[in-house]
């Protein structure tokens, strides 16, 4: 019963799980990552900031932020909406629409590509209708928007979700039973509960818009200076053998991605916060 | 801990409540909400089996017939094949130090653990080429004896197990942490060995969480684009996976044979959804038996 009196948990193998771990982590993940922060440390200053500031990279970022921002926001608006009609409301077909909301996760985003791009294109289902209005998505800056919004819904409906459906019934009474009329009781009471996890799935809609590769580059157009994104970039790039431009807006989109993962672990903890 | 959700009411339900919208705002909010995922889900979903089989199911197994194709598929499954084990392992093996151990530094070991999703695709294949292609930290050694990483096998499937690295670990972690260890206590004080607890009393308990961290890592596996893009190369009928045969075929302009190849994998998507649906179910309804 040594084990009892050195420490005051009887399982085994901590040492070695944690170890694996660790080391698994660390080949995998860590060196490779890393790799990428040295090889731009070869770089000087004036090097780095020339490359990241060309008018070409500025464009890219102007257009990868710029529509992840837009699809994070209809995303917030229709993820919102759409997570508490599965809550809150009893329609026929609830559960399949509900499986549905995760096909963007399940779907490789190749085929998401084709798929938008053709329906969008101005002889595809949607597009042929859009055309007449003068209204062109497949192949414009518009077409990355709905690309990003396509893989992006899922983070926002299923982060507000489980958020609506912990929201005790005796509290939408209550504000009821002190004469708040229903919009108010919406506005006043449950959006405040909400507006954590709301903010939460924005920003892990926009991160995971702002890295999109595949779905964007089949109905972007890739023009330079008006839809071509960062991620496109760096393959032109790289394709050029141009290793060291490609290492340094990799690292610039590289920092963004560490900020935003930053941005939104406060948010988790300021939502769990909310929720105590 | 708090009452569970009140039973919402029916919209068949003649009660009076006032508590929720009227019929015709909740109509509205549905129909809304309806046509949004019709329009951005449902739509692209149909539209993709509608093309592959739009000259026809002969057309259709000729597309998926073809050398190169079947070349690519069996390429995405070599590549499933080594990723989803190695990450099921280490997936069990870090949440059984995580959830059932608590150390410094816990919280700073599952972000990192998480990195690989907040990476763009681009940048998890970019690292492998700096490290191991020809201009990279390995390059010239690796040259000098022949071994090929980068646009070759090896290099899909690291840069693939770099993309999947977080699937099960992040599902098993929560769960093996709600549900506590004091089963895997019992079973060692009565004399069970470590192996034996784990496999006896603890993969029980998680079974369904490890199927739903697999089906999702075995997706993602088999659908990756830009990662594994990045370190390729992209020589037809070598270093091609499906999802980057399709590319080429869309790309050649052959649409019927790249929607063809693209409704094997949104079949795949089908099917990782119906899966991942019922395993959420079992999971849900375990944690309420605790």
């Amino acid at each position: 019963m040594r084990l009892f009196k050195r420490q005051n948990n009887v399982l085994p193998g901590f040492g070695l799980t944690l170890g694996f771990t660790i080391f698994y982590l660390s080949v995998i993940v860590l060196i490779p990552l890393s790799a990428l922060v040295f090889r731009t440390s070869g770089l000087t200053w004036g090097e780095f900031v020339t490359t990241v500031t060309a008018p070409r990279v500025l464009a890219s970022y102007k257009v990868t932020f710029g529509s992840a921002m837009i699809a994070a926001l209809i995303n917030s608006v229709f993820g919102v909406l759409v997570a508490w009609v599965l809550v809150r409301y009893r329609f026929p077909g609830r559960r399949i629409v509900d499986a549905l909301v995760d096909l963007p996760f399940a779907l490789p985003t190749a085929v998401a590509g084709i798929t938008l791009a053709t329906i969008y294109s101005p002889n595809g289902w949607v597009g042929r209708f859009l055309e007449p209005h003068g209204i062109k998505v497949a192949f414009t800056p518009v077409g990355i928007v709905l690309a990003m919004t396509f893989i992006g819904l899922p983070f926002v409906v299923r982060t507000v979700q489980p958020v609506i459906e912990e929201i005790e019934i005796e509290l939408e009474e209550a504000a009821s039973c002190l004469g708040a009329n229903r919009w108010q009781t919406l506005q006043l009471v449950i959006f405040p509960m909400l507006l954590p996890s709301i903010l939460t799935g924005f920003a892990l809609s926009f991160a995971r818009a702002v890295g999109e590769y595949g779905s964007i580059i089949f109905i972007a157009g890739n023009m330079p200076m008006v839809s071509e994104i960062t991620p496109l970039l760096i393959i032109t790039k790289l394709e050029q053998f141009d290793y060291r431009g490609a290492t340094a807006i990799a690292c610039v989109m590289l920092l963004t991605s560490f900020s935003m993962l930053l941005v939104i672990n406060l948010l988790q903890k300021w939502s769990r916060r909310y929720a105590d | 801990m708090s009452a569970p959700v009140t039973s919402i009411p029916t919209s068949n339900g003649s009660k009076k409540r006032t508590q929720t919208e009227p019929a015709a705002v909740r109509w509205l909010l549905i129909s809304i909400a309806l046509v949004f995922l019709t329009l951005f889900l449902a739509l692209p979903l149909f539209a993709v089996f509608t093309q592959a089989f739009e000259k026809g199911l002969t057309v259709h197994l000729e597309a998926l017939k073809e050398p190169d194709t079947l070349s690519s598929i069996k390429l995405t499954l070599i590549t499933a094949a080594v990723t989803v084990p190695l990450n099921l392992f280490f997936g069990v093996t870090a949440a059984w130090a995580i959830a059932k151990f608590s150390f410094p530094g816990k919280n700073l070991l599952i972000t990192l653990i998480d990195l690989p999703f907040s990476v763009s695709p681009v940048i998890s294949g970019l690292i492998y080429v700096l490290i191991f292609g020809l201009q990279g930290w390995l390059g010239p050694w690796l040259q000098a004896h022949d071994i090929r990483i980068v646009f070759a096998v090896p290099g899909i499937i690291l840069a693939t197990i770099f993309v999947t690295f977080p699937f099960v670990a992040r599902e098993l972690i929560p769960l093996m942490e709600a549900q506590g260890k004091e089963e895997e206590e019992a079973a060692l004080v009565l004399g069970a060995s470590g192996l034996q607890t784990f496999f006896r009393v603890t993969l029980p308990n998680v079974k369904w969480g490890i199927i739903y961290g697999v089906i999702l890592c075995n997706a993602r596996a088999m659908g990756e684009f830009g990662a594994v893009s990045v370190v390729s190369g992209h020589i037809r009928g070598m270093t091609n996976t499906v999802p980057l045969h399709v590319e080429i075929l869309y790309n050649e302009y052959n649409y019927t044979a790249a929607f063809a190849v693209a409704s094997l994998l949104a079949f795949l998507a089908l099917i990782t959804l119906a899966v991942k649906t019922v395993a959420e179910w079992k999971v849900r309804q375990q944690l309420d038996n605790n």
